[in-house]
């Protein structure tokens, strides 16, 4: 992981292209032929919640003869889908907000603050890479129990949280380390004091820091699968994942409305991820540099 | 970080107009000495108020399960009460024993080196073919991405649909008039684990190639015109200089591709299922534990199968990173600095 590095604070020096060929027809049958595998399988799911079950068995691949939206607006009109929409929001809001907050307070610490101990720090969040969910679930899951939070969203975003901060910090501390010395010296010389000038200088200098890692962690919450299985056994409780997964077993014989929950279940991550497309791909590409 | 001798001259020499300029004194006569090398209190106390909260929640919910894990996996334990029934290195001697885990092992040994093999190459072509002028090359990328962002379960579901005996794949052999090459992707144990690296494939080679043409902006422009001054071919070109500049990424991507090969658990959980995967012979350490650790009960057992997950996982990150990765603090990075 040594090579990891913040993403320069000036996003024009990312933005340098080497010079490139010219694409020939092969490239672009290449990249149609590409495009086309990635997204095939997630139209398959979106156009078979918009056909009949007999449909679907007679002719599974197939298109649609007249576009059913029944499948769609039964799941919209189910009070299940939607709490278990606002169970993903509430975990992923709330992942978020902690990871950012714990993230930027601590890398701050790490960046700028000469103490003893400090690498030690770093080497033991750097450490946490190392340490997936699932090799801590079952503890985690027992550990969990015994604060009383299965069944609680709460169970989910406080581990959530946890272990995304190693990456987080990973990304952050070299990004404030960045930030010019000069500014704090200035800082420091307007009477500002160390926490003035993380509140007034720091947190405004390392959106574009955070707001990668804040996308990361949102999106990592939104498709967690391994940790909501184990801590949400009520239905009333589950997040989309579980919903999805609950709702696929339940109507197994209804192929055509699991694929219209299925495609609704994916709107939101596909909607933030569009959203975000830039600042995800941007991230990915300063975070990983040779 | 060298940055607070100098920094703490300054804050000495430059305080005392700052005081008289701002108002709230008290704090700031303290600045001075605060800044000046050793650990005052008062930075103590911003160090443990901005740090404290992240390390607590980081010890807790992350190292502590660790240590737990290793704890717990000396019990027969069906995980209510304190562990009580010590079993010693048992749990690990039925796990070693276990021909089922040989299996769920062996199977996640062949994810991470097919991952590795299937992907890797794959991805590297598709961003040399990427890295071009093309137009809509920015949609491209976009549409590849999608993948990897939407979730396992959606894949998983969204798969076994189509992967199933009566479902799209077959149908489209058929029609294709290949109706021969139907098989039953997901229960025949020849065929299953070539059915999950298809879905992994899927998934996450998007990433991959995000990642390499992430790596192929970082490569300096004047290299290539170096080269097409010297005459070389593309392919030249592609093999002496762009794949020798990419290995670090190379070599980063194969990492977490590993790791993630060895923990893979989401895909086989939901597209085969607790009972299922064993005999399609799909299985891996992590449907293993869960299996046979949570859902039959046996805590202990489970977190048995944890510490050797992870210790398994640890050896091989400990070896890579010694014999590869750090090649790159030296070799290649150095070599792009020239």
């Amino acid at each position: 992981m040594a090579t990891i590095t913040a993403p320069p604070l000036s996003p024009s020096t990312t933005r340098k292209r080497p010079s490139l060929g010219r694409a020939s027809w092969v490239t672009y049958v290449v990249a149609f032929a590409l495009v086309g595998v990635c997204i095939g399988p997630v139209i398959y799911i979106i156009i078979g919640g918009f056909r009949t079950n007999s449909e679907i068995t007679k002719d599974p691949s197939g298109f649609p003869s007249t576009w059913q939206v029944v499948n769609y607006s039964e799941v919209l009109q189910s009070s299940i889908f939607w709490r278990q929409v606002s169970n993903s929001v509430i975990c992923g809001v709330f992942t978020t907000i902690g990871v950012v907050v714990l993230g930027v307070a601590a890398s701050f610490v790490l960046a700028r603050y000469n103490f003893w101990g400090r690498n030690a720090m770093y080497a033991l969040f750097a450490a946490g890479l190392m340490f997936p969910m699932t090799v801590a679930i079952t503890p985690l899951y027992i550990l969990i129990r015994g604060l009383g939070l299965t069944d609680n969203l709460a169970g989910i975003i406080l581990p959530q949280i946890a272990f995304a901060l190693p990456t987080t910090i990973i990304i952050l501390v070299p990004f404030l380390r960045a930030i010019p010395k000069e500014l704090e010296e200035a800082a420091a010389i307007d009477g500002a004091s160390r926490l003035g000038f993380f509140f007034r200088m720091v947190i405004p200098l390392s959106v574009p820091g955070v707001v990668t890692v804040g996308i990361l962690a949102f999106i990592a919450s939104w498709n967690s699968y391994m940790l909501p299985l184990f801590i949400l056994n009520n239905e009333g409780s589950y997040t989309l994942p579980l919903g999805v997964q609950a709702f696929a077993a339940q109507y197994s014989v209804d192929t055509a409305r699991v694929l219209a929950f299925t495609s609704l279940s994916m709107i939101p991550a596909l909607v933030f991820f569009s959203l975000f497309e830039r600042r995800i791909i941007g991230g990915l590409s300063g975070a990983v540099k040779g | 970080m060298s940055d607070n001798s100098g920094e703490g001259k300054l804050a000495v020499t430059s305080s005392p107009e700052g005081l008289s300029a701002a108002g709230d004194g008290a704090r700031k006569a303290s600045s001075p000495a605060r800044r000046a090398g050793r650990t005052g209190w008062g930075q103590r106390l911003e160090i443990a108020l901005l740090a404290g909260p992240a390390m607590v929640m980081f010890i807790t919910f992350v190292m502590l399960p660790v240590l737990l894990a290793a704890y717990y996996g000396f019990f027969k334990w069906k995980g209510f009460g304190p562990p009580t029934n010590f079993v010693g290195l048992q749990n690990y001697l039925t796990i070693f024993k276990d021909s089922t885990f040989h299996d769920a092992l062996m199977h996640n040994a062949v994810i991470v080196v097919l991952s590795l093999l299937l992907q890797g190459p794959a991805a590297v072509l598709l961003a040399l073919l990427l890295n071009q002028k093309m137009r809509g090359r920015s949609v491209v990328r976009v549409l590849i991405f999608v993948p990897y962002v939407v979730s396992e379960v959606i894949v998983g579901t969204g798969w076994s649909l189509m992967l199933q005996t009566n479902g799209a794949i077959n149908d489209l052999l058929i029609k294709a008039g290949l109706p021969s090459w139907t098989v039953d992707w997901l229960s025949d144990p020849k065929i299953a684990i070539w059915s999950l690296m298809l879905i992994i494939t899927w998934k996450y080679i998007g990433f991959a190639v995000i990642l390499f043409l992430a790596g192929l902006q970082g490569i300096p422009q004047e290299l290539f015109e170096a080269a097409a001054i010297d005459g070389a071919s593309y392919w030249q070109t592609q093999r002496r200089i762009t794949l020798p500049l990419l290995g670090p990424t190379i070599r980063i991507w194969a990492f977490l591709s590993m790791i993630g090969s060895l923990q893979l658990f989401d895909l086989v959980y939901i597209i085969w299922g607790q009972y299922v995967a064993a005999t399609a012979g799909t299985s891996t350490m992590a449907t293993y534990m869960v299996v046979n650790g949570r859902n039959a009960a046996n805590y202990g057992f489970g977190n048995a199968v944890a510490v050797v997950l992870f210790v398994i996982s640890l050896i091989l990150a400990l070896t890579y990173q010694r014999f590869v990765l750090n090649r790159d603090t030296e070799g290649a990075l150095t070599e792009g600095k020239k």
